[in-house]
């Protein structure tokens, strides 16, 4: 229980601020410039991951490691669904958080890890008020969209939101059977469920992720209701990496100003090449639900 | 009165409930204009570098070191403590009204964070459990300016230098509202 409030707190301190993929310790060093407030150590930014095609695992951790050492800013760093055992050995590298995530290959088509059982805290991803939950009750700290990532194209990421958000509004209106009902059918705790609808939100940190290219995407989800903002490709596949990292932090802080976002989006060069959704061979979203 | 909270990166909504129950009302601040609206200023939990880069970035750094040598009340909760520091890792802090050196992350990544148990006579708070994350360490202070009210084993945690107050853990992340019903006095 103290563990958990510990870790929920820690993605507290993540919140209004902008998470973002880094392959090597200069990148990390131009994010943590930048302003990101933590940054994700993976091998390939999704866009390329969806462009191999192969099977894609835990990075290196040597290559975690550097980045670690590269900066001050928190490291997090992905694990295979289901994958508890490299689950384990990021815990035991000393990674700041972990992300058991839909955009490497899942290692287990059935469960998630039992994040119970970590010290390290778990960012999961979700497309819906059941997903969300279903982790949280596992044990994430945090959760995050799905959206769909590698694409440059913020309709998933849009669509999970919105969705998260009216499955939350319409427990309002529920009595306690249909509370029970709603529980039963997202196969979590009827408390968890009356947890979310007391405080009118997710009972932890929910950030977007998942096709943020654009200052003008990061605004967009911080409008409806994010916490903050994961930029996987949208940084390091655009033209201009450096000024559009600053550009997405800034637009995070001043989503509520059109004016100063003007200022924001102007002149960074072209953002990453977006995909059309129905284009997609792989659908990253539909793993791990 | 209007307590500002520094809207620039981290946890500044989660002192909202806390503010609402000892009855003062909030406005988050995000522009130098922002500061002129507020009569005391609470620097959130967060990335300390984040938020002294945008003070910087927003000419916001100048405007703030004066409002706290005018005597405006702040308090620096973990990054907000870096950002009121004199010096961080050896090197001059960004607003440095505390004369006082910390190390970042001096206990540890986040598998380290903990709960630790204060006694803090000055709230009468016996106890406490305080949650310390990725938290600095209050390495040097001048001991005739700084009163240290709380300690973890030999380093203060909670220190006050007149109108200005810093925390290395997070009070916001306990329901009790001792802390924020002191700075509000302040």
């Amino acid at each position: 229980m103290q563990r958990e409030q510990i870790n929920k707190g820690f993605a507290e301190m993540f919140k209004n601020g902008v998470i973002m993929d880094v392959t090597t310790p200069d990148q990390a060093r131009i994010a943590q410039k930048a302003g990101a407030c933590a940054v994700m150590a993976l091998e390939r930014v999704p866009a390329d991951i969806r462009k191999d095609g192969q099977v894609a695992r835990m990075s290196d951790p040597s290559m975690i490691q550097a980045i670690m050492d590269a900066v001050s800013i928190p490291v997090m760093a992905k694990v295979r669904i289901g994958h508890f055992m490299e689950a384990q050995i990021l815990e035991s590298l000393g990674v700041d958080f972990i992300d058991e995530s839909e955009v490497l290959t899942p290692a287990d088509e059935s469960r998630h890890v039992d994040k119970s059982g970590f010290k390290v805290p778990f960012v999961c991803g979700a497309r819906n008020l059941g997903e969300a939950l279903r982790r949280i009750d596992e044990g994430a700290a945090m959760v995050r969209t799905k959206g769909e990532a590698g694409t440059g194209n913020i309709v998933e990421a849009v669509r999970h939101m919105r969705a998260i958000n009216e499955e939350i509004d319409a427990l309002n209106g529920m009595d306690a059977h249909q509370l029970a009902q709603a529980a039963g059918s997202m196969r979590v705790p009827v408390s968890l469920v009356k947890q979310t609808r007391e405080m009118g939100r997710l009972p932890v940190v929910n950030f977007a992720a998942g096709g943020v290219a654009t200052p003008a995407d990061a605004a967009l989800m911080m409008a409806l209701g994010s916490d903050g903002v994961f930029v996987g490709s949208g940084v390091f596949k655009s033209q201009n990496p450096p000024q559009m990292a600053h550009a997405i932090v800034q637009a995070v802080i001043h989503y509520q100003d059109p004016a100063r976002l003007v200022e924001i989006s102007k002149n960074l060069g072209s953002a990453m090449i977006g995909l059309e959704n129905d284009a997609l061979a792989v659908k990253m979203a539909e793993r791990g639900i | 009165m209007q307590v500002g909270l520094l809207g620039l990166q981290g946890a500044f909504l989660d002192h909202i409930p806390h503010l609402q129950q000892c009855g003062v009302s909030h406005t988050v601040v995000r522009t130098q204009a922002d500061l002129a609206a507020i009569d005391r200023l609470i620097i959130p939990g967060g990335e300390s570098t984040v938020m002294a880069k945008f003070l910087g970035e927003f000419a916001m750094t100048a405007p703030l070191k004066a409002c706290i040598e005018a005597g405006m009340p702040v308090w620096g909760i973990c990054a907000g403590a870096i950002l009121l520091a004199q010096k961080v890792d050896g090197r001059p802090g960004a607003l440095a009204a505390l004369p006082m050196a910390v190390t970042r992350n001096a206990y540890g990544r986040q598998i380290a964070s903990d709960t630790h148990l204060l006694d803090v006579p000055l709230l009468s708070l016996y106890e406490y459990p305080a949650i310390f994350i990725r938290s600095p360490r209050i390495d040097q202070w001048d001991a005739d300016a700084v009163t240290v009210h709380a300690r973890r084993d030999p380093d203060p945690v909670f220190v006050q230098k007149g109108h200005i107050m810093a925390t290395t853990f997070h009070p916001e992340l306990n329901p009790d509202i001792a802390f924020h019903r002191y700075f509000i006095d302040l």
